[in-house]
């Protein structure tokens, strides 16, 4: 019986020359990853441990990106935690502020994720990182001090579910789409404990930004991970950035699937996730006239170079409504550069942009640009709980960067197409 | 320990850990601090009423969302014995276990047990009785390398004893 390319990283991780789902395994890290949030809480309990060293310096990653730059005292008090963890252990992977991203665009753009890798992160979007047919999954603050020690982690070999996306995708229908779309029909519990494998040629199409995007969301369907196939893209992505070697592990054709989904997606609209849950997604044209105050573009999820020049692309000689707060987050500093040497920056500032430090920020309700009570934004983020980005009566819909863009000018939810762009 | 009474506290399908415990209050990692907000999103009134041993029963994906392991630990600190649920995110269901909050997965629990039933639960064998119906219930109980952890006290302890053999 052939196995997937999740068993199989598994499987090597854990020395042996297969695994079935449902066995229990401990299995050896590549990469271990902690915020601003869940590791001050991971750093408590490794000290509980009693040892002297963290396994390996180099594979432990320290990002500060939830409150920082620090939104208050109590903030700064966990940032500290960390940068003191990361000093006493020297931690080669801990990044200050004037170098730093959100975590899961930053990761991947320092090569510190490779293909074949098994990554645990104490964040659920850590599922970002299967884009690059590498196993990665979120995990809880004290299974990352757990890791920290040792360099191992237990988990359940998940069944897997495979995705087959048919056709060529229409114009301004991207990964946040597809998956946005996947999360609408199989719900947020649809992959529950499961391993989603993205294949087909839709997403063979799309680019190293929109898988991850993709890969990101795993999780809002309650998967474990969210993988694709190595392909050339992938090894493009990578050249440069890796200065270790890597595995790639494909998928054998006669790999167990306990599901399999497809979907000819050559007619998908854009969607729009709606309040309060991922999966009350709508194809844009059935949105109706939804108001909004305030327009988010960044995050894990779509806080990239190409989400930007989407959103850039939209907003190009056009005036954000008078009524929208614009905030655009890009995902890195590299990001942020990028961004700025292409002039994107002098179309968000000519269209009335706010455009901020990378941050998780509103994201998770953080801070730089909270909802007041009634209050509606469109993000390109990835949740729309209640009181997700801010009071509990407030809400998120859920959309990608080019009909978040086009909302922010009309100040209703839109497509680019109502804003006269093709 | 392995037996827990308490009066139940009923949520419903996919509570996630932003009404568990919002992100706004996530810049400290204090159990007690956490335990005042905990559900606050979901039921504003919950924290000043739930008393020790109370118990939370919730329809499925309990847990959904973040990997807060704040979640666990604000339902842990508020003194809620144990949360029964017909599913659990598989995040939170890690976590819980991690840090000690025992959870039980009863679909058949989940649907009928009323909010305010005393009910009680045997941890080692999985069955929950509604004291007020007298109805039973049979949970799955863990895997055995889940009970090792359990017994242990958890991830760490049961890390340390594994580091110190090496
Ligand atoms: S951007 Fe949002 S979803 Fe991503 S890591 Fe930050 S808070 Fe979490």
């Amino acid at each position: 019986m052939g196995l997937t390319m999740t068993e199989k990283i598994l499987a090597a991780h854990a020395g042996k020359t297969g695994v079935e789902p449902g066995e229990l395994i401990s299995a050896k890290v590549d990469m271990v990853l902690g915020n601003d949030i869940t590791a001050p809480v991971a750093i408590k309990e490794f000290a509980k441990i009693g040892v002297d060293r963290v396994f390996d310096n180099e594979k432990i990653a320290l990002v500060p990106d939830h409150f920082t730059p620090n939104k208050d005292i109590k903030s700064a008090e966990q940032a500290k935690i960390l940068r003191e963890f990361a000093r006493k252990y020297g931690i080669v992977n801990y990044f200050e502020v004037g170098e730093m991203g959100v975590e899961h665009c930053l990761l991947p753009e320092k090569g510190l994720v490779l293909p074949g890798d098994l990554v645990i992160g104490a964040d659920s979007h850590t599922c970002t990182y299967g884009a690059l047919g590498a196993f990665s999954t979120g995990i809880g603050s004290t299974d990352m001090a757990a890791a920290m020690a040792s360099g191992e982690a237990w988990f359940k070999v998940p069944e897997s579910i495979k995705f087959i996306y048919y056709g060529k995708l229409p114009r301004w229908v991207g990964g946040k789409d597809l998956i946005l779309y996947t999360i609408g029909q199989i719900g947020v519990d649809g992959a529950l404990y499961r391993s989603m494998e993205f294949t087909g040629e839709a997403v063979a199409e799309l680019s190293m930004d929109g898988r991850f995007t993709m890969a990101n969301m795993a999780i809002e369907a309650g998967g474990k991970n969210g993988i694709f196939a190595v392909d050339e893209k992938t090894l493009e992505y990578v050249k440069g950035r890796d200065k270790r070697n890597f595995t790639v592990y494909q998928s054998d054709p006669d790999a167990k699937y306990v599901q399999t989904y497809e979907w000819d997606v050559s007619k998908l609209e854009p969607q729009v996730a709606f309040p309060h849950l991922p999966e009350n997604t709508r194809p844009l044209s059935q949105c109706g006239h939804v108001s909004i105050d305030q327009a988010i573009i960044g995050s894990c999820t779509n806080g990239r170079i190409e989400d930007l020049r989407e959103a850039a692309y939209v907003l190009k000689g056009k005036k954000v409504n008078p009524n929208v707060r614009l905030i655009i987050i890009p995902g890195t500093q590299a990001v942020w550069r990028q961004a700025m040497h292409e002039g994107l920056f002098d179309i968000f500032l000519d269209a009335g942009a706010a455009i901020s430090t990378p941050t998780c920020g509103p994201c998770l309700g953080g801070h730089m640009g909270i909802l007041a009570k009634g209050e509606r934004a469109i993000a390109t983020t990835n949740r729309n709980f209640v009181g997700r980005m801010g009071h509990p009566e407030s809400e998120v819909y859920l959309a990608g960067p080019a009909v978040t863009a086009a909302s922010a000018i009309l100040g209703k939810i839109a497509g680019p197409e109502e804003v006269g762009v093709q | 320990m392995s037996q827990l009474k308490g009066k139940v506290w009923r949520f419903g399908n996919d509570v996630d850990t932003d009404l568990i415990i919002p992100a706004r209050y996530l810049n400290t990692s204090e159990p007690k601090e956490l335990a005042l907000h905990c559900m606050e999103d979901a039921d504003p009134t919950f924290a000043g009423k739930v008393q020790p041993g109370d118990i939370i029963v919730a329809g499925k994906n309990f847990g959904c969302g973040s990997s807060r392991e704040h979640a666990p630990i604000a339902i842990k600190a508020a003194g809620v014995s144990c949360v029964i649920a017909a599913s659990f995110a598989r995040i939170f269901y890690r976590n819980a276990i991690n840090i000690g909050l025992p959870i039980l997965e009863s679909p058949e629990a989940s649907s009928t047990i009323a909010e305010g039933h005393e009910i009680q639960v045997n941890l080692s064998n999985g069955q929950i009785t509604d004291l007020t119906t007298g109805q039973t219930y049979q949970a799955a109980p863990f895997p055995p390398f889940m009970q090792e952890l359990i017994q242990s006290g958890g991830l760490i302890e049961y890390v340390k004893k594994k580091m110190n053999m090496q």
